[in-house]
This record gives C-alpha cells, structure tokens and sequence, in this order.
C-alpha cells in the first residue's frame, strides 16, 4: 500500500490484481486442456 | 456483534481473502485428499492435465458450497462464537456478494468439469453442491438432530466424483468410498458437538448432544462406529483392495473404536473436562487421511 493511498482504492487493486491471475491461470488451463483435448483424438 | 449488523453495508469493498475464506480451505483440504484418492485409486489412468482440472473443479465446487452455506446461515454464525469472525457476521462483506460468488463459482465448476473432463462427473459434482446447499443447510440443519447423519452425504461425495472423472463410471469401490465417509460424519461431528454444544444451543442449532443429552451422543457415537468400521474394512474380504489397505483399515478402525469407547465412558458435562471428546474428533480427520492413504498406496503396490 502507497502511504495516503485512499483504503478503497487499494482494497480493490488488491482484488483486481487477484482476479487477473485468476483469469491468466484460467486462459492457460483453458488452452492446455484444448491441447490435451486435441492430441488425445 | 449483533445478528442484524451483516446486514448493514460494510464501509470497505471485501478483501479477496474474505472471498477465500468464503470457500473453508480447511474443509476444501479434506475434500481435495479424498477427491484425489478416489481418482488414483481407480483402475483407469487419467491425462494429469485433465486430473489436475477435475481436481480444481471439485475444489471451486467444496468452495460454492461452503459460500453458499455461509450466505444462508449468516445469521447462526453471527450467534456462536467459533463462527463469528467470518466476513459476513463480521460485517466485512455484503451478503448478496457471497450468494453471487457462491452461484457463479459452482456454476463454473460444473461447467468446466463437464466441458473438461465428463459430464457424469460434472453431474455428481452438481448434485454435492446442491444437497450440501439444499438439503443440508436449507432444509435439514435447522430442523432435526440428524442434519449431519443425512447431510453427511454431501461430504462423501468427491471420491466418487474423483474415481468418475478418472473411469467416466461408478462401481462397487467408489460406492464404499462414499459409505465411509457417510458413516464417518456423524462421529466426527458428534464428538465436536459435544464440546461445543453451548454455542449450538444458543444459536438454536438442533445438534444431537442440544436436543438429546450428551449420554445419547455418546452412545450414538459408538453405535455408529461399528458400521463405519465395517465400510472402511469392507474393501479387503470384497477383494478391491489388498491386505496394506486391510490391515490399517482394521487397526486404525480398532483405534477409533477405541477413542469411542474412552468418550462413551466420559461423562463430563464441562468443555473443560471433555479431553476424549476433542481427542476423537481430531483423530478421526487423521483417521480418514491414513485411510484413504492407505487405499492409495495399496493400489500403486
């Protein structure tokens, strides 16, 4: 946290910053499963 | 804390780890052990790609349910003190905010673990959530002293929906798996119940030991231990699993009919006094580790 940074500003960098590694993580399970998907027929 | 003040707006949007807690990590480790077991003990090899993604599925479901449980008895946790701190009683998250999150991640979950892995695996994994939701928390906690015994359904379900995801079938083995953990849940639950019977009673929760006694939940306790040991032994005389699984299936049920035996003869009525009680119900979550273990390591040999 940025000493004087508003608490509701970073209570939701926080969980912007949580969801977008949710949402990576999910695009690269996404895109191994697609591969596994398609190597095994 | 008042039972009204999660209604009120909190002043802060949630931390993300209010969300996290929605989930019971802790119960989300049980739940991901027995899930992981019942895959590997199956017969059929699973893609870990695909192993890893039904166990991610199972987790985020353990974790709507667990939202959803917290939305709904919001008001309960708010009356007893080992529940008072979660986001919702505490005041730190909207109530609304942990139904959606609840609805949306079992939703993906399901979804995913349908698209991903099989559908039938995807629909037990539904019918989980919704009975922990539905008929647990809806409809039998509040009611009758035999929540858990019904409700202990809804925890037995991920070594079958492990074994489906690897197998697309369910067959005799998983189905035991499922009545171990069935009969396993009343002893458990009943052993904490005991000790935390008063927050139970204020809450208005109609735990066995609030509605009648502790001499009754303790005999029930033994009672039930004997058709819980007979599930988790059963595997060995039925052939579908070897004599590792066996023999620490019958030693550590004979350990637990032990501990059961040392709590039915306890007849303390003080949280103080009640050693046995907190000592069975911490070897009984040890107790399903080793067992399910034990069914692992016997299935690589």
């Amino acid at each position: 946290m940025i000493p004087g940074e508003d608490p509701v500003r970073t209570r939701q960098k926080s969980r912007a910053v949580v969801m977008a590694l949710g949402l990576g993580a999910f695009a690269a399970l996404m895109y191994a499963i697609s591969i596994v998907k398609m190597t095994m027929g | 804390m008042s039972a009204t003040t999660f209604n009120s707006a909190p002043s802060l949007p949630a931390d993300w780890r209010d969300f996290l807690a929605l989930t019971k990590p802790r119960v989300m480790s049980l739940v991901v052990f027995t899930a992981l077991c019942g895959m590997l003990a199956a017969p059929d090899a699973i893609h870990p790609v695909l192993a890893f993604t039904a166990i991610l599925c199972i987790a985020l479901g353990a974790g709507a349910a667990g939202a959803l449980n917290m939305w709904y008895e919001a008001d309960l946790d708010a009356l007893m003190k080992r529940t008072a701190g979660r986001p919702l009683p505490a005041g730190r998250m909207p109530r609304e905010a942990a139904l959606h999150f609840g609805v949306g991640l079992g939703a993906f979950s399901v979804l995913l673990m349908g698209l991903a892995v099989n559908w039938l695996a995807s629909a037990i994994l539904a019918v989980s959530i919704l009975f922990y939701v539905l008929v647990y928390t809806v409809w039998l906690k509040r009611r009758t002293p035999q929540n858990i015994v019904i409700g202990g359904a809804a925890g037995a379900f991920p070594p079958v929906i492990g074994w489906a995801a690897a197998t697309g079938d369910v067959t005799l083995l998983p189905v035991l798996l499922f009545a171990i953990i069935f009969l396993w849940t009343p002893p458990h639950f009943w052993a904490m119940s005991l000790f935390a019977r008063t927050d139970y009673a204020n809450a208005g929760v109609p735990m066995l030991p609030v509605v009648a006694g502790n001499l009754v939940t303790r005999r029930r306790i033994a009672l039930y231990t004997l058709p819980m040991a007979a599930a988790a032994i059963a595997p060995w005389p039925l052939g579908l699993a070897g004599s590792v699984y066996g023999i620490a299936a019958t030693a550590l049920s004979l350990a637990f009919a032990i501990l059961a035996i040392d709590v039915l003869r306890n007849t303390a009525t003080e949280t103080a006094r009640m050693k046995p009680e907190k000592r069975l119900f911490g070897f009984s979550i040890l107790y399903l580790f080793l067992l399910f273990s034990a069914l692992v390591l016997d299935a690589a040999l």
